[in-house]
């Protein structure tokens, strides 16, 4: 069992992982239920008991908006919220097509890159076949 | 002991607001709290009470991190009680529910809502004490518009509600302001304009957002068997209810579907009461798409058809439902956090009171506050005399 309460937090242990180049998700041992953002706690069923899995980075776009911003200050760029396919939704990017393009439905695949300011950072990009 | 033991048991016996244009002091160079303290001077005024009858306080701020402190000790008074619940822009419409009990357990006599900010001329821009969320801002979501942005997206994808529609709530929210000598934009207003207006965050224009504005308000309770020895009518609170799913939009479960669908029937269940006998509807709506949501949410029309109930002028001035009656925080005012401004435009209506923009022969108010980003969410009812 991985009582989530022992060793480091489950904010570090997500980032350490994403410093090296892995997506986790933590799985309830209890409700089986996966979860994010990472927690000390399931957030479905109150069970301490959550174990680390590697994430499928499979998805889909819930919802997606552009943020306009001047070409002069980088131009406009996407977020997105992405379901992925464990259950959990997240916030991220959809990279590889223009912003505007991104679309609700669209099946997408996690990456990790590295940004410039953030480090390693999780963003997807439209998986093969497109939707979903 | 249970919740509906509270309906009718409040009366609101004085209202007030501050740093707005018209006959209010809006100049430049007005701190939050002077801001904030015109209106509770305003509301203290309207109920024949001095700072020092105030024993209970209930407030909330963008600028002061321990402000019923900052507050009571600006104004010179000493508290029985004071509560700063903090749950962004609803906070104050959730106000009513401790400020009730507190009255009600003899806790406080007199109890004090308040709120003021120098938001549009202090910074000149949208600013907040909210932390930045780990797990989103990596992204650099636009605070708070992104996350409205995606509601509306979705809303779109999902039942088919166009930009035109999310328009015609700010258009209507216009013709109410024009209507209201203390709102900000008043200017003309049409679909087209909204349309046309800078792309902010997709699907949501310039126009689709909140203005950033000065404002001050705050309101004056007392338990109900003395409120006829005020001299304004009094308001009563009839119901209210409070409910929050999530803080960030990435964890919010349906984007579609606010927690008003909770609280909302919660708080006509308090008052007894169901949309079709609500005379006046006061929304907050910090974007176009919150006021439908809201108008699902709340019953008001059945979930996806907020889009084609708004249409045709339906929520505006002659419209069949009178709703955000003083331009709302889209052509009125929102200086940061807006709850105080629903409750006191519902008490002005109530009264019968609100010049050009009063709504014929109303007696039930509807006031629903969110906060966050579509996070928190309260809902209240007010009446007249008549609805106790």
């Amino acid at each position: 069992m991985t009582n989530a309460f022992n060793g480091p937090g489950p904010d570090a242990v997500f980032a350490a992982a994403l410093a090296e180049g892995r997506f986790m998700l933590q799985q309830c041992d209890e409700c089986k239920k996966y979860v994010f953002y990472p927690r000390v706690l399931c957030p479905h069923c109150g069970s301490p008991e959550l174990a680390w899995q590697f994430a499928s980075g499979q998805g889909v776009v819930y919802s997606t908006t552009v943020v306009r911003r001047k070409p002069e200050q980088g131009g406009d760029y996407n977020v997105a919220l992405v379901d992925l396919s464990e259950g959990p939704r997240m916030m991220s990017r959809v990279d590889g097509i223009p912003p505007h393009e991104v679309s609700i439905g669209l099946a997408v695949c996690a990456h990790i890159i590295d940004d410039p300011k953030k480090g390693k950072l999780l963003v997807f990009t439209p998986a093969q076949g497109g939707v979903a | 002991m249970k919740a509906t033991d509270l309906r009718g048991k409040t009366a609101i016996v004085g209202v007030g607001l501050g740093g707005l244009p018209g006959v209010l002091n809006a100049a430049p160079n007005r701190s939050s709290m002077e801001i904030q303290t015109e209106a509770v001077h305003q509301a203290l005024t309207d109920a024949g009470l001095k700072p020092s009858d105030v024993d209970g306080l209930f407030t909330g701020s963008s600028h002061a991190f321990m402000p019923a402190l900052s507050t009571a000790e600006y104004l010179g008074i000493r508290l029985k009680i004071s509560d700063t619940t903090m749950i962004g822009g609803s906070s104050f419409v959730g106000h009513l529910l401790p400020a009730a009990m507190a009255l009600q357990y003899g806790l406080c006599d007199v109890a004090l809502i308040c709120y003021g900010s120098n938001q549009g001329s202090g910074f000149g821009k949208l600013k907040s004490m909210s932390e930045p969320q780990t797990y989103e801002a990596p992204y650099y979501p636009r605070h708070p518009i992104t996350s409205y942005a995606l509601a509306a997206a979705r809303h779109m994808h999902q039942f088919g509600t166009r930009r035109e529609d999310l328009a015609e709530v700010a258009v209507a929210a216009r013709r109410w302001a024009q209507l209201n000598p203390l709102a900000f934009a008043r200017d003309d207003l049409t679909i087209e304009q909204v349309m046309a207006s800078r792309m902010v965050n997709d699907p949501l224009s310039k126009l689709d957002c909140c203005l950033v504005t000065d404002g001050g308000g705050a309101l004056v309770l007392v338990r109900s068997e003395r409120a006829k020895d005020f001299p304004r009518p009094p308001v009563y609170m009839l119901g209210t209810a409070m409910a929050h799913w999530h803080r960030q939009i990435s964890s919010m479960p349906d984007l579609t579907v606010t927690a008003a669908a909770e609280s909302g029937p919660r708080a006509f269940a308090m008052a007894g009461l169901a949309p079709a006998d609500v005379d006046v509807v006061e929304l907050y709506d910090a974007f176009t798409i919150n006021t439908l949501l809201f108008l699902e949410d709340l019953g008001f029309c059945a979930k996806g058809e907020g889009g084609a109930f708004v249409r045709g002028g339906r929520i505006a001035p002659g419209g069949s439902l009178a709703v955000n009656t003083n331009g709302g925080g889209l052509s009125c005012c929102h200086p940061g956090m807006y709850g105080t401004f629903l409750l006191i435009e519902a008490v002005q209506q109530l009264r019968g009171e609100a010049g050009a923009r009063q709504v014929d022969n109303a007696h039930i108010a509807l006031c629903h506050g969110s906060g966050g980003v579509l996070s928190s969410q309260v809902t209240a009812l007010l009446g007249d005399a008549s609805t106790l």
